[in-house]
């Protein structure tokens, strides 16, 4: 992507994400607060997120890949598991990968 | 505020009520303490935030002006994810709204607690996120309520944008970012944000198969688009009510509208 496109991106989805907000303001609250509507919402964030999680993990480009990565992700479930704070949860992980790959 | 005995009486719980349920002036500060002990929780993990998204190959710029302008952290770890992954603008930004579809519900449940109108109304929906939303809702006192959902609200977007330049700065520094694994640290940020999401068994299906959908359509899709493909995975789960019997004793949805995780996604 060019500085221009990336730009784009960041402003677009901004403001998009804003937009988002202000509508939930504005509508009346029966709209959104319909069952089936709250709990596909809840779900989608569930997907997206999970879907991110396999795609950061298992894939590099279009290829599907089992390296440094998969540990990693396992000793930050176990970490989050445990009650870690975020923060220890993702420095943990990069820790992991990046000694993982400094010994083989 | 001012309220009855009487009208309080459905939500007083001994077991966890250590502030007598009378005093909105502790109620207040006790919203207030719950807002600024998040907001520094929530705040720290910026660093990370800022890390990825130079790493992913934003400038410091971008990066800062994700955290200032779209301001909902899954929305932008999302986004940038994305972008590392090599998709393009159209479908970071995409991924980056349907994330945060949430917060329209937020804003619904919160619009008439608040009860703002003109500019105000405008700054309310900017803060409008997990973290906001969380500590308002968990208030008995519309006072108190009001007050978590403006300290938290504040207090998470200074911290944030603060510690998101800290993030970028250092990330910047470090150059290749496999060498310090934030690569896997990407991964392990998406299961952070996920995890206090999976407390319903539905909720554990969806993401199981939101991760089979988006790694088969890796090899056949162009990037960015498997993310997105798996968010129809939720509306087929999603548009089913759960069936009384099978789901007993596990139920999706809280009586009562949305849930924000606390101390998950901003």
């Amino acid at each position: 992507m060019t500085p221009l496109q990336t730009w784009l991106a960041v402003l677009g989805g901004a403001a998009a994400c804003y937009l988002t907000k202000l509508v939930g303001h504005r509508v009346p609250s029966h709209w959104l607060t319909d069952p089936r509507v709250a709990r596909i919402s809840g779900l989608v964030t569930v997907a997206l997120l999970a879907a991110l999680v396999g795609v950061q993990t298992f894939t590099h480009g279009s290829a599907l890949t089992v390296d440094a990565r998969l540990v990693a992700l396992g000793v930050a479930a176990v970490a989050l598991a445990l009650r870690a704070p975020f923060i220890v949860v993702v420095v943990l992980a990069a820790v992991v990968a990046a000694v993982l790959r400094a010994v083989t | 505020m001012a309220d009855s005995p009487a009208d309080r009486a459905p939500h007083d719980d001994p077991a966890t009520d250590a502030v007598p349920p009378a005093d909105p002036v502790a109620e207040r500060r006790r919203a207030v303490r719950q807002a600024i002990s998040i907001s520094i929780a929530t705040g720290l993990y910026g660093i990370s935030f800022g890390a990825l998204a130079v790493a992913a190959g934003l400038t410091v710029l971008q990066t800062q002006a994700l955290s200032v302008l779209m301001f909902t952290g899954g929305s932008q770890f999302a986004f940038v994810g994305v972008i590392g992954a090599g998709g393009g603008g159209v479908a970071a930004a995409a991924t980056a709204a349907l994330l945060g579809a949430r917060n329209a519900l937020y804003g619904a449940v919160m619009a008439p607690r608040l009860g703002v109108h003109g500019p105000r109304r405008l700054l309310a929906a900017h803060l409008t996120i997990d973290e906001s939303t969380a500590v308002a809702t968990a208030q008995r006192d519309p006072d108190a309520g009001r007050a978590g959902f403006w300290w938290a609200g504040a207090g998470v977007f200074v911290l944030w944008n603060a510690f998101t330049l800290a993030g970028a700065l250092v990330g910047n520094a470090l150059g290749d970012p496999s060498r310090w694994g934030l690569d896997a640290a990407a991964g392990a940020a998406f299961l952070g944000l996920l995890w206090p999401r999976l407390a319903s068994r539905s909720a554990r299906l969806v993401a199981a198969g939101a991760i089979v959908v988006a790694l088969a359509l890796t090899p056949v899709t162009p990037a960015g688009v498997p993310v997105l493909a798996a968010a129809l995975v939720a509306v087929a789960v999603g548009w089913r009510a759960p069936s009384p019997g099978g789901t007993a004793g596990a139920p999706d949805a809280p009586p009562g509208g949305p849930a924000p995780a606390a101390g998950g996604a901003s």
